[in-house]
C-alpha cells in the first residue's frame, strides 16, 4: 500500500512562512466538504514554524522548524474520538470528519503534539490534513510543499517498508517519538532544533596585538572521556554542537602549540557560547 | 470600395456580435446614439443609428449626430476602416489632424470601444480544472502565480508549476556537481497572501467624502485624519475631483496640482504608475514627486562617482556571476546584506536555492550586520557585528590591514585603478588627518574587536571572494541608507579595487543576479512607460513606443516637489533637491528648487496609494502636511483604507490587479533595474486575468483616471478609444512573444515561460573584460557613448574609465564638503558621537525592508500576514509591530518578550511588541520599515503611535545637504515599558527643525 509521508528539513527552512501562508490561502474562506470545514482567518496555525535562537553574539544561529499533524499511525485522536470522527486512510492520511467531528472539543487536548485546533465559530477540531482534498484530486503536492522555497518540506509517496528504509538512510527522526504515536512526519537535523551547542572564541597576543587564533586544537570532554575535536578555524572560533540539553558537565580543553594550554568546563543547561578564550604565552 | 461600403460591413459586424453575443447585446443597449462618419470635404458620409440595442446606417449626413469621425479622404478612411487596425497609420492619422473624432466624450469613448469590444467576441481564457474551479494567472510584486475561481470567488493563489509545455529550464556544471533550478515559480510571502488583501475587511469599496469637508463651504482641513467618511456616488466623487482640478489651475494657475505616488504599485504594463497614471498626470498637467532613489541612496549618489554605472544607480553590473561563484568562489562576504528578506525586489525566493548549492559547496560566508539577518541565519558562516553607520570605518580598517600585509592586488590597482596612492595615504595615517585607521581605530568606532577585522582581512584577501554589498549583492537597502550611506557604499567600490574585481572569482553579487537566461528575448518593463506616451521621463522611446505606436503625452508643467521635503514644500512654501538623472553621474548635481519660476505652489492633491507614513523619514511631518489648510483639497485613490488614506477629503476606491486586465513579466520592471529578470531561473510572462470583478464599486485605476478625463474631455485622448484589454493585446503584439506563442494560445493559458540562453551564448562574466583590459562584452547598453572618454566600450563611466579611488566627478564638483573626493571616514551627524542626544537617546534604531510585507503591502488589512510572529504579535486583540533588541539592553530596563514597549525620540513615538534576541549587538534595536497602520492613540501627529509606523521617528535630514537621500538608519532613540498612559507631546517638534539639515 502507497502511503503519504512528509519530511521536514530543519537545516533548510528558514521561516518564509510560506508553508503556513499556504495552509490559510488554502483553508480560510473554504470548506471542502467530506475534508473539514473553513479554517477562521486569524488564530490558526495548522503548519507552525517554531524558532530556536541559540548562543550569544557572534556565535548565534537559530533553527525553525515546521509543525504540524503528524498523520500517526497509531494516532491519540483517533483513539479519543467519538462516533468514528477521525479516520485513518488508506494512504496513510489522519482525517477529522467535519461533521462528526462537531462539539468533540477533547480532541484537541488528545494530540500531544498540539496540531489540532478548535474552531469556536463552526465548533470542530481542525488540522493540516495533508491537503487531502487536492490529493484526491490528482494534485502530486500538497501546498505547503509547493510553495516551500527550500526545499525543506518534501512528500514521499511509498510503502511502509521502503519509508522505513528512506529513514534510516538519511538519518530521520519524528517527534517525540517515545509516545508511540508513529508519525508520518519525519525530520531531518532536527538536533539544530532540540540540542545544544558549547563553542567559543580563542584569542592570544601576537606580536603585540590581539588576534584570533586559529588551528588550535579543542577537545570536548565529558566525564573524562574525549568525545570531540575540533580545530579552531579563521576567527579563533570553534563550536561542538548536537549535545544533549541539561546534559551534565564538560570540558573544552584547548591546545596550541604557541601558547598556554586552557580547559574550560562547563555545566550544559542550554547552549553555552564560552565567549572570548584569551591564551597566554607559552 | 469606398468609405460607405465598408461602413455597410461595420454595421453587420456589429450585428452579428449582437447575435453572438449576449453579453455585448447587453452592452450595446446601454446606450442610444447617431454616429457620423464621412470625409472632411463632404464628398461621402454614412451615418450609423443605435437604437435599442437595434442598429441601422444609412448613407448621407445627419446633423443629430452626437460623435462624427471624419477622416481627410478616401484613403484614409479605407486603410484605418479595413480591419486589421493597423495602429501605425491610426497614430499617424491623429497626430496630423487626417482623423478626427468630435463629439461627446462620452458616447464618442463609447462608440470607441463597443466596436473594439465586438472584436473580442469569442476569445477565450482561463484553463477549466474541473471540480467547478477555473484557473487564471496574475503576478505580485512578488512572483507569478495561478489563480483559481470558482462561482466568482477566488480559492486559491499558488505559484506556477512548470510542465513539460514549457520550455526547459538550464543547468549550471561546477566542481564536477550539476545544479538546476526547480520547475515552478517561487512567490514571496506577500503574494502568498494576496487572497486575504483582496477580501480583506479594510478594502474601500465605495467612493467616499469626509463628513466636514464642504467643497462650497467650510473644508475643516485641520480635522484631515479626525473626521469620519460618508459614501458618495461616484459621479459625485468624480464630479468633485473634476471641479477641483478646474478650480485650482483657475484659481492658482499650473503646479496647484501635486501627483503623490509611492515608490511601487500592483504589477501589470497597464495600470502601474508609470503608465497609465503617467499618461494621467501628464493629461492633467500636475506637479509631479520627485523621488529619492529611496533603496540605493549610498550607491546613486556615492558608489557611482569611483566606477560610474549611472544608468543603474550606481549599482554594479550583475551578468554571470551566477556560474563563476559557483565555480570559482571561495568565501562571500555578506555586507549589510539579506536578500533572503529583500527576495531582489521582485524576485521573491528564486535566488535562495542558488545560496543552499553554495553552501552544499563548501563556499564559505561571513556576515557584516549589527543584526543576524536572516540569509545569515539561513547559510550559517561568522556574523561580524558593526554598530549602524559605522561600517565605512569598518571598510577601512580592512583595507589598512591589507596594505599593511600586502593582501591586495598590486598590478590590478596599477594598471585598472587611479588616485590608490593619495587612498593609501589617508588610510595610513600619511594624510591631512595623520590618522592611521588601524582594525584598533576601528575597533572604537564600529565595536567589532581588531582581532576580528584582522582576520576577516586576511581571509579576504587571500581568498577569492565575492562581496555581496546590499541585499542584491549588487546594491540595495541597510547601509547605505543612513548618514554614512554614501561612504559606506564608495567603500565597497574601493574594496573591490583591491581585490581584482572581475576576476574569476571575485566580484559583486550574493548568487541573486547573473543566472544563465535569455538576456535577449524582449518584453518591456514596467519603466518602460506601458501606454504612458511618455517619452521624456520613462523608457518608452528606447523599445516600446516603436513597437506599440501610441498617442504621445508630455507633461507641461515642469515643477517638482522633492518627495523627502514635501512637508516643507507645502507648509513652507519652498523646498529644494536634487534628482535621480541616471543619463551621466553628473546628472544629479542639478539642483531642484520648488516651487519652479512662474509656477503656483500647490494647493491639490492627488494622492495614489497610502504609505508616506509608513515610509517616509520622519513622517509625523506628513501629517501636519495633510492637516495644513495650504492643501486645499486631498484626493486619495487607494485599493485599502490603510495609512494617510483617511487624511483625503475624497477617496476614490480602486481594485486590484486581480480584478482588472493587465500584462507583465515576473521581476521586469526595465530600466529601473535594468536586466533584473536575470535574478530568476525562468523568465515567465503572464497575462493578468480579471479573475473577479471589481469588489463593491471599486474601479481599476485606468478606468477611474478615463472617467475624469471624459469629464475633462480628454478621454478619447486617455484611453485612445480602448480598454485595457485592448492595451494588453498590443503589449504582447509589441514584445517577442507573438514568435513564440500565439495570442490565443496565450490568452488561454496565461503565461509564458521563456526557453533558457543556449550554454555557448551564456553572457560574459560582470568586469571580467574590465578586469583583462577589453571592451565592454556585457549585455548592458550604457554608459551612453558619450560617457566613455576615449574609445567606445571601452572603460568605465569615470573620467579615467578606471576605477577611481579619488573621484574625479566629485573633485569637479568641489560642492560638497561631506562628500570629498576621497572617502573619508565622517561619522554620523546622529550616532553615538552625538553626545548631546545620546544622553536622552542611548540607543541606535535601525529600520530595515520589512521580511513578510513588501513596503506597506500585505500589511495591516487584515491579511495572514499579520499572524506571523515575526511580523506582528497580537496582544490583547491588537496586532503590534515588532521591536528587536538585545538581552541585556532589554534587562535593564525591565523590559520582556512580548511586553509592549514605547520606542520614542524627539521626532515621535510608537508602541510595539517587544521581541528579546540575541541578534543583535547591545545598544542596536531593530524594527522594519514600512507599516501599513498608522493608529495615533491621541491627536494624529502628536501622539504616540500603535500602528507601528518607525518612521515617526526616523531623520528627515538627507544623508548629505546636496543629495536628496533618506538616512533611516541613522537614528537615535530610547525605549520604555509602555505603560499605557497617552502623552500628546510627542513629535510636536516643528517641522522645520526636525527636518533641519
Amino acid at each position: 500500500m502507497m502511503k503519504w509521508n512528509l519530511i521536514v528539513d530543519v537545516a533548510r527552512c528558514h521561516n518564509s512562512q510560506n508553508c503556513y501562508l499556504s495552509v490559510g490561502d488554502e483553508y480560510a474562506g473554504n470548506e471542502y466538504p467530506g475534508y473539514t470545514a473553513e479554517m477562521p482567518l486569524h488564530g490558526h496555525k495548522w503548519i507552525d514554524v517554531l524558532k530556536r535562537e541559540r548562543g550569544a553574539a557572534p556565535m548565534v544561529d537559530v533553527a525553525y522548524m515546521p509543525t504540524m499533524c503528524n498523520h500517526c499511525d497509531d494516532a491519540p485522536c483517533i483513539a479519543a474520538a467519538e462516533n468514528g470522527a477521525v479516520k485513518k486512510r488508506d494512504d496513510g492520511i489522519v482525517l477529522i470528519d467535519p461533521v462528526k467531528a462537531k462539539g468533540q472539543k477533547q480532541l484537541v487536548d488528545a494530540c500531544p503534539y498540539g496540531a489540532i485546533w478548535w474552531n469556536e465559530e463552526s465548533q470542530v477540531p481542525q488540522h493540516w490534513n495533508f491537503d487531502a482534498h487536492l490529493l484526491d484530486r490528482g494534485w502530486k503536492q500538497p501546498r505547503c510543499v509547493q510553495a516551500c522555497p527550500t526545499g525543506a518540506l518534501r512528500t514521499v509517496f511509498t510503502g511502509d517498508e521502503e519509508m522505513a528504509v528512506i529513514a534510516k538512510r538519511d538519518g530521520l527522526e519524528v517527534r517525540a517519538e517515545e509516545l508511540g504515536t508513529r508519525p508520518r512526519v519525519y525530520y531531518r537535523n532536527m538536533d539544530l532544533y532540540e540540542k545544544c551547542f558549547i563553542g567559543g572564541s580563542i584569542a592570544g597576543m601576537v606580536d603585540g596585538k590581539e588576534e584570533c587564533i586559529s588551528g588550535a586544537v579543542v577537545t570536548l570532554n565529558k566525564d573524562g572521556t574525549k568525545i570531540a575535536e575540533q580545530v579552531s578555524d579563521g576567527f579563533g572560533d570553534f563550536k561542538f554542537d548536537g549535545l544533549d540539553p541539561d546534559s551534565g558537565a564538560y570540558t573544552a580543553e584547548i591546545l596550541h602549540p604557541g601558547f598556554q594550554s586552557v580547559s574550560e568546563t562547563v555545566t550544559l543547561g542550554t547552549t553555552v557560547y564560552l565567549g572570548l578564550i584569551s591564551l597566554g604565552a607559552r | 470600395m469606398g468609405m460607405s461600403f465598408i461602413l455597410y460591413f461595420l454595421k453587420w459586424f456589429l450585428r452579428i456580435a449582437c447575435w453572438r453575443s449576449p453579453e455585448f447585446a447587453k452592452r450595446f443597449r446601454e446606450k442610444n446614439l447617431i454616429a457620423q462618419f464621412k470625409i472632411a470635404d463632404d464628398s461621402d458620409g454614412r451615418y450609423i443609428i443605435i437604437k435599442d440595442g437595434k442598429i441601422t446606417s444609412k448613407a448621407g449626413f445627419n446633423p443629430d449626430a452626437q460623435v462624427s469621425i471624419i477622416f481627410k479622404d478616401q484613403r484614409t478612411a479605407k486603410e484605418l476602416l479595413m480591419p486589421p487596425i493597423d495602429h501605425q497609420k491610426k497614430i499617424d492619422a491623429i497626430k496630423n489632424f487626417n482623423l478626427m473624432m468630435i463629439g461627446a466624450e462620452e458616447e464618442a469613448n463609447w462608440f470607441a470601444e463597443v466596436v473594439l469590444e465586438a472584436g473580442r467576441i469569442g476569445w477565450r481564457w482561463g484553463t477549466d480544472v474541473g471540480h467547478g474551479e477555473v484557473r487564471y494567472t496574475n503576478h505580485t510584486n512578488g512572483g507569478p502565480v495561478f489563480v483559481y475561481v470558482k462561482d466568482q470567488k477566488i480559492v486559491r493563489v499558488t505559484p506556477i508549476d512548470f510542465t513539460d509545455d514549457d520550455a526547459g529550464t538550464w543547468t549550471i556544471e561546477a566542481r564536477g556537481r550539476k545544479f538546476s533550478p526547480p520547475r515552478k515559480t517561487s512567490l514571496a510571502p506577500h503574494g502568498l497572501a494576496s487572497k486575504s488583501l483582496i477580501y480583506s475587511k479594510d478594502r474601500l469599496l465605495y467612493p467616499m467624502k469626509r463628513v466636514d469637508f464642504d467643497p462650497d463651504g467650510a473644508r475643516n482641513c485641520d480635522q484631515r485624519g479626525i473626521s469620519g467618511y460618508e459614501r458618495i456616488s461616484w459621479d459625485e466623487a468624480l464630479d468633485i475631483v473634476t471641479s477641483e482640478i478646474k478650480r485650482v489651475n483657475r484659481e492658482h494657475g499650473p503646479g496647484a496640482i501635486l501627483a503623490a505616488r509611492s515608490s511601487h504599485h500592483t504589477w501589470g504594463n497597464v495600470g502601474y504608475y508609470i503608465s497609465a497614471y503617467v499618461r494621467f498626470t501628464n493629461i492633467i498637467g500636475a506637479t509631479t514627486t520627485m523621488l529619492n532613489p529611496d533603496s540605493w541612496e549610498g550607491w546613486y549618489w556615492g558608489a557611482m562617482h569611483h566606477y560610474g554605472h549611472s544608468m543603474r544607480n550606481g549599482a554594479a553590473e550583475i551578468y554571470g556571476q551566477v556560474e563563476d561563484c559557483l565555480k570559482e568562489c571561495e568565501l562571500i562576504v555578506y555586507w549589510a546584506s539579506d536578500p533572503e528578506v529583500t527576495n531582489g525586489v521582485y524576485g521573491s525566493f528564486e535566488g535562495t536555492i542558488r545560496r543552499q548549492w553554495a553552501k552544499d559547496l563548501g563556499i564559505e560566508a561571513v556576515h557584516i550586520d549589527p543584526f543576524l539577518n536572516e540569509t545569515a541565519a539561513f547559510v550559517g558562516g561568522r556574523w561580524i557585528a558593526p554598530r549602524p553607520t559605522t561600517s565605512p570605518a569598518l571598510a577601512h580598517a580592512i583595507t589598512y590591514v591589507w596594505i599593511d600585509e600586502d593582501l591586495y592586488d598590486q598590478d590590478y590597482v596599477a594598471a585598472r585603478t587611479t588616485g590608490f596612492d593619495k587612498w593609501r595615504a589617508y588610510i595610513m595615517g600619511e594624510g591631512e588627518d595623520g590618522t592611521p585607521k588601524t582594525p584598533e581605530w576601528a575597533e572604537d568606532e564600529t565595536g567589532v574587536p581588531a582581532r576580528d577585522i584582522r582576520a576577516l582581512a586576511r581571509q579576504w584577501g587571500t581568498k577569492k571572494t565575492y562581496l555581496a554589498a546590499g541585499s542584491m549583492g549588487t546594491t540595495l537597502g541597510g547601509a547605505c541608507r543612513s548618514a554614512t550611506g554614501a561612504q559606506w557604499a564608495r567603500s565597497m567600490i574601493c574594496l573591490m579595487a583591491m581585490q581584482g574585481l572581475g576576476k574569476p572569482g571575485i566580484n559583486f553579487g550574493n548568487l541573486q543576479f547573473g543566472a544563465p537566461i535569455d538576456y535577449n528575448f524582449f518584453f518591456p518593463g514596467y519603466a518602460e512607460g506601458g501606454m504612458s506616451g511618455d517619452l521624456a521621463n520613462t523608457a518608452s522611446a528606447i523599445n516600446l513606443y516603436q513597437r506599440m505606436p501610441h498617442l504621445l503625452s508630455m507633461n507641461p508643467n515642469q515643477q517638482m516637489v522633492p518627495r523627502l521635503k514635501m512637508p516643507e514644500a507645502i507648509l513652507d512654501g519652498k523646498a529644494e533637491g536634487y534628482p535621480i538623472d541616471i543619463r551621466s553621474i553628473e546628472g544629479q548635481f542639478f539642483p531642484v528648487h520648488y516651487p519652479a519660476p512662474g509656477h503656483s505652489e500647490v494647493r491639490m492633491m492627488y494622492k495614489y496609494g497610502s504609505s508616506y507614513i509608513g515610509t517616509q523619514p520622519d513622517s509625523n511631518r506628513y501629517i501636519k502636511m495633510y492637516q495644513s489648510d495650504k492643501l486645499e483639497f486631498v484626493v486619495t485613490q487607494a485599493i485599502w483604507n490603510e495609512g494617510e488614506v483617511p487624511f483625503a477629503d475624497v477617496i476614490l476606491p480602486a481594485c486590484t490587479n486581480f480584478e482588472r486586465w493587465d500584462i507583465g513579466e515576473w521581476a521586469n520592471p526595465g530600466g529601473y533595474g535594468f536586466d533584473w529578470v536575470g535574478q530568476l531561473n525562468h523568465r515567465v510572462i503572464g497575462l493578468q486575468h480579471p479573475a473577479i470583478k471589481p469588489q463593491g464599486e471599486s474601479k481599476s485605476d485606468f478606468r477611474i483616471f478615463h472617467e475624469i478625463c471624459k469629464r475633462l474631455g480628454t478621454g478619447a485622448y486617455f484611453s485612445e478609444g480602448m480598454s485595457e484589454l485592448d492595451w494588453v493585446k498590443r503589449m504582447f503584439d509589441a514584445s517577442d512573444l507573438p514568435k513564440h506563442i500565439s495570442w490565443k494560445k496565450f490568452l488561454k493559458k496565461g503565461y509564458f515561460v521563456v526557453p533558457p540562453e543556449g550554454e555557448k551564448t551564456r553572457p560574459a562574466t560582470s568586469y571580467r573584460w574590465f578586469a583583462e583590459g577589453r571592451k565592454k562584452d556585457v549585455p548592458e547598453p550604457h554608459p551612453l557613448p558619450g560617457s566613455y572618454g576615449e574609445d567606445f566600450l571601452e572603460g568605465l563611466q569615470t573620467q579615467s574609465g578606471k576605477i577611481e579611488f579619488e573621484s574625479q566627478s566629485l573633485k569637479r564638483y568641489g560642492q560638497d564638503p561631506e562628500r570629498p573626493p576621497l572617502n573619508e571616514y565622517i561619522p554620523s551627524w546622529e550616532g553615538l558621537h552625538t553626545t548631546e542626544l545620546t544622553d536622552k537617546y542611548p540607543l541606535q534604531l535601525i529600520s530595515p525592508h520589512a521580511r513578510y510585507s513588501f513596503h506597506t503591502k500585505g500589511d495591516g488589512k487584515d491579511s495572514s500576514i499579520n499572524d506571523i510572529e515575526d511580523h506582528r504579535i497580537q496582544i490583547d486583540g491588537h496586532y503590534y509591530w515588532i521591536a528587536r533588541l538585545n538581552g541585556d539592553d532589554a534587562r535593564a530596563r525591565g523590559i520582556k518578550d512580548k511586553d509592549l514597549i514605547k520606542l520614542h525620540n524627539d521626532r515621535g513615538a510608537v508602541i510595539c511588541a517587544a521581541q528579546l534576541t540575541e541578534r543583535l549587538r547591545p545598544g542596536v534595536v531593530h524594527a522594519r520599515q514600512a507599516s501599513a497602520v498608522y493608529d495615533p492613540i491621541g491627536k494624529p501627529g502628536y501622539s504616540p503611535d500603535r500602528g507601528g509606523c518607525i518612521n515617526l521617528l526616523t531623520p528627515g535630514r538627507t544623508q548629505t545637504a546636496k543629495t536628496h537621500s533618506a538616512s533611516y538608519n541613522s537614528c537615535l532613540i530610547e525605549i520604555a515599558l509602555w505603560d499605557g498612559a497617552a502623552s500628546e507631546t510627542e513629535g510636536a517638534g516643528e517641522v522645520a527643525a526636525a527636518a533641519a539639515v
